[in-house]
C-alpha cells in the first residue's frame, strides 16, 4: 500500500471535466511533479489533495486513511503558493509560527521550531522582518518554512518558482530539492516548466486536457515518451514528414533520403505518409560516413542561432526543416549560411508520432 | 505655461472663497457673545452645558455600538462573498446602497410600525436606534471593506491559513481583520461622523442624542450654534485627519502584499 493514493479521481465544473480518471500512487518520501500546459487539470488535482476542491468522484487516501471529505484545516498538508500568500500583517517569525500557534503549542515550543525552520531555509537574521521587506525569493523560502513548520504529512507546491526571476529560480530549485531530500517529506510539485519537473522529480505525471498522458521517471519521460503529446511537450523536437518506402523493413524516406527506424512503423501502408520526430541533441554534424548504420540527412544551412553554450543550426531539406544542436567551441568553425551539411542520428532516435495529432511544434 | 495655469488657479481660488468665507464668518460670529470685543464665551457656554456633554457621550456610545455591529455583520459577509460567491457582489452593492435611496424618515416609520407591537416590541429600547444606524452605515462600511478585500489576495491567504490548520473564526480574526485595518478604520470613522450628526431617526424614536440637541440649540440661541458648528466641523476634520494618518502608516504594507 502506498503512502498517498489517488483513486479514479474525477472533477467537473458544470459540464466541463477538469480532471478525468486520475490514478496515482506515491511512496513516502517521493517527489512527484504534475507537468502540463495551463488548464490541463494539474492545479485542480493538487487542490483536491489539499482539500480546497472536492472531487466529483474518486478517493484520496493518505497513509491508508480516506481523507476525501476531510476539511483542509484537518489534513495536516503543507501548501506553498505561487503568490507566496504570506500574511502581510505578521513578521517572518510569526508567519512561520502561525500553524503552531493555531495548534496551541507553547510559546517556547513555537520559538524553538521557528528558529529551526529559519535555519533550514537560511534566513536566521530575518525573523523580525515583515514580508514586504523581503525579496520574492526570500518570501517564498519563508512560505516553505511556514508550510514545513507544522511537520505536515505531505508537502504541496503550486508553481512556487514561477513568480521569480531566472537565477533565483534555479538556486531555489536546488535548495528545495536538498531540503526535501533531507526531510524525506512526500512532495507533490505542480509546474508547467519541463526543466523544473525533470530536474526535481523522482517521478513526473504528464497531464493534458484533464488526463494523465504518462507517469514515469524523468529519464523515461524524456527518452521514451509514451504518447505524441509527451514527446512534443517535454523537450524540443524535430517533427519530420516521411514517406513510407517499405513498412516491413522500417524504411522511410525524408526529403528523398533513406531513413530507418528501430521501432515498427504501424499501419501506414507503403507509399503513405507519416510524421516522425528526432530530438535535436540526438543529431550531430559528423560529416559523411559510408560505413555507418546511422541515418544520414543532407541539407543546406538556413539559420544559425547562437544560444551561448550551444549553437542551434537549422537545415533545409527539400520538403522538411530540421534543427540540431552543437556545443559552442570557439576554436571550431560554426556552419555558414547556405553551406551544405550532412547530419546523422541513430535509428533509435527516431520517435514515432501518432499521426492523428497535427504536428505542431 | 503661465496662461495654462491661470484659469485653474482661479477656479481653486473661487472654490476656496466659497468654502472659507462662510466658515470664517461663522467663526467670527461665534466670538461675538460679548458686545464690542471678541471672546470664547459662547464656546465656554456650550462646553459647560451638561446637556451638551450628556447628548454627546450618549451619541458616542451609540456610535461605538453601531460600529461594532456593522463591522461584525459586514466583514464576514463581504469576506464570504469575495471567497465563495463573487457573483453576488453586485447584489451586495445594491443592497448596501439602499439607505441612500430610502429616506431615513421612511425607514424609521417602517421600523416603528413593525417593532411597536408584538412579537417584537423594541421601540422602547435604544437597540432599535442602533439597528437603524447600522443600516445607515452599510454603504460606507461595505464600500471600504470591499475595497480592502480587493487589495489583498483573500483566496490565497485564506487557503494558506486553512492548510496551517485554522478554522473560519481564526482566519477572520487573525488574518482577514488585521489586514483590513485601514479599511475598517475608514468605515468606522465615517460611521462615527454619521451617527454623531444624525437627526431624523433619533428624533422620531425620541432618544436624547447629539443631533436633536444641535437642532434645539440652533432654534433657541444666537451665538452658541455657531460655536457648535465650528466644534463639530473641527471634530469631522480630526476624523478625516486620522483616516489619512492611518492610510499613510500602512501604505507600503498593503501595496506590497502578494505578487501583484
Amino acid at each position: 500500500m502506498s503512502f498517498l493514493e489517488l483513486e479514479n479521481i474525477r472533477k467537473s465544473f458544470g459540464n466541463t471535466a477538469a480532471v478525468e480518471l486520475f490514478n496515482l500512487q506515491a511512496e513516502k518520501g517521493e517527489f512527484v511533479s504534475f507537468l502540463g500546459p495551463s488548464g490541463c487539470g494539474k492545479t485542480t488535482t493538487l487542490r483536491m489533495v489539499a482539500g480546497f476542491e472536492q472531487p466529483t468522484s474518486g478517493e484520496i487516501k493518505v497513509g491508508g486513511v480516506n481523507i476525501t471529505h476531510q476539511p483542509p484545516n484537518q489534513r495536516q498538508i503543507g501548501m506553498v503558493f505561487q503568490s507566496y500568500a504570506l500574511f502581510p500583517n505578521m513578521t517572518v517569525a510569526n508567519n512561520i509560527g502561525f500553524g503552531l500557534r493555531v495548534a496551541g503549542k507553547s510559546v517556547a515550543q513555537i520559538q524553538f521550531r521557528v528558529e529551526e525552520m529559519l535555519r533550514l531555509v537560511d534566513l536566521e537574521a530575518l525573523g523580525k522582518r515583515y514580508p514586504h521587506q523581503l525579496s520574492g525569493g526570500q518570501q517564498q523560502r519563508v512560505a516553505l518554512a511556514r508550510a514545513l513548520a507544522i511537520e505536515p504529512r505531505l508537502l504541496l507546491l503550486d508553481e512556487p518558482l514561477s513568480a521569480l526571476d531566472a537565477k533565483i529560480r534555479i538556486s531555489l530549485r536546488n535548495e528545495l530539492r536538498a531540503i526535501q531530500r533531507r526531510l524525506g517529506i512526500t512532495t507533490i510539485y505542480v509546474t508547467h516548466d519541463q526543466e523544473e519537473a525533470l530536474s526535481l522529480s523522482d517521478r513526473i505525471v504528464v497531464m493534458n486536457a484533464g488526463r494523465i498522458e504518462q507517469i514515469g521517471s524523468p529519464f523515461e519521460i524524456y527518452n521514451f515518451p509514451a504518447t505524441p503529446f509527451v514527446a512534443q511537450f517535454v523537450g524540443t523536437l524535430n517533427v519530420l514528414q516521411a514517406l513510407v518506402v517499405d513498412q516491413a523493413q522500417c524504411h522511410l524516406e525524408i526529403g528523398g533520403q533513406p531513413v530507418y527506424t528501430a521501432k515498427p512503423l504501424g499501419n501506414t501502408p507503403n507509399g503513405g505518409r507519416l510524421s516522425v520526430a528526432v530530438r535535436p541533441e540526438m543529431i550531430d554534424a559528423a560529416g559523411e560516413d559510408e560505413a555507418t548504420l546511422h541515418n544520414q540527412l543532407r541539407g543546406t544551412v538556413e539559420d544559425v542561432m547562437f544560444l551561448g553554450a550551444v549553437v542551434r543550426v537549422r537545415l533545409a531539406l527539400p520538403d522538411n526543416k530540421i534543427f540540431f544542436d552543437t556545443f559552442n567551441n570557439p576554436h571550431l568553425e560554426t556552419p555558414r549560411l547556405g553551406q551544405s551539411v550532412t547530419v546523422r542520428f541513430p535509428r533509435e532516435a527516431v520517435l514515432m508520432l501518432d499521426n492523428r495529432v497535427p504536428a505542431a511544434s | 505655461m503661465r496662461k495654462q495655469r491661470f484659469w485653474p488657479m482661479m477656479m481653486v481660488l473661487l472654490g476656496a472663497i466659497y468654502f472659507v468665507v462662510p466658515l470664517y464668518a461663522t467663526f467670527e460670529f461665534s466670538l461675538r457673545e460679548r458686545r464690542g470685543e471678541y471672546s470664547f464665551d459662547s464656546y465656554g457656554n456650550v462646553l459647560s452645558d451638561s446637556q451638551f456633554r450628556d447628548t454627546f457621550f450618549y451619541s458616542v456610545v451609540l456610535a461605538l455600538a453601531t460600529i461594532v455591529i456593522s463591522l461584525g455583520l459586514i466583514v464576514p459577509t463581504a469576506f464570504w462573498v469575495h471567497l465563495k460567491l463573487p457573483k453576488l457582489r453586485p447584489v451586495m452593492e445594491f443592497i448596501t446602497l439602499l439607505p441612500f435611496v430610502i429616506p431615513p424618515i421612511v425607514l424609521v416609520f417602517g421600523l416603528i410600525r413593525i417593532y411597536s407591537r408584538p412579537p417584537f416590541v423594541l421601540v422602547s429600547s435604544p437597540a432599535l436606534l442602533v439597528a437603524g444606524y447600522v443600516i445607515l452605515s452599510f454603504p460606507y462600511v461595505y464600500r471600504s471593506v470591499d475595497t480592502g478585500l480587493r487589495a489583498i489576495d483573500v483566496r490565497s491567504l485564506t487557503e494558506a491559513a486553512q492548510s496551517l490548520g485554522s478554522g473560519w473564526f481564526t482566519i477572520l480574526l487573525r488574518v482577514i481583520f488585521p489586514n483590513l485595518r485601514v479599511s475598517l478604520l475608514n468605515g468606522a470613522f465615517l460611521t462615527f461622523a454619521i451617527v454623531l450628526g444624525e437627526f431624523t431617526m433619533a428624533t422620531m424614536l425620541n432618544w436624547p442624542t447629539f443631533g436633536p440637541y444641535l437642532a434645539l440649540i440652533g432654534q433657541n440661541r444666537a451665538y452658541e450654534p455657531a460655536a457648535l458648528a465650528i466644534l463639530s466641523f473641527g471634530l469631522t476634520w480630526i476624523c478625516i485627519g486620522l483616516i489619512q494618518l492611518f492610510n499613510r502608516g500602512s501604505q507600503g504594507q498593503s501595496q506590497l502584499a502578494g505578487t501583484r
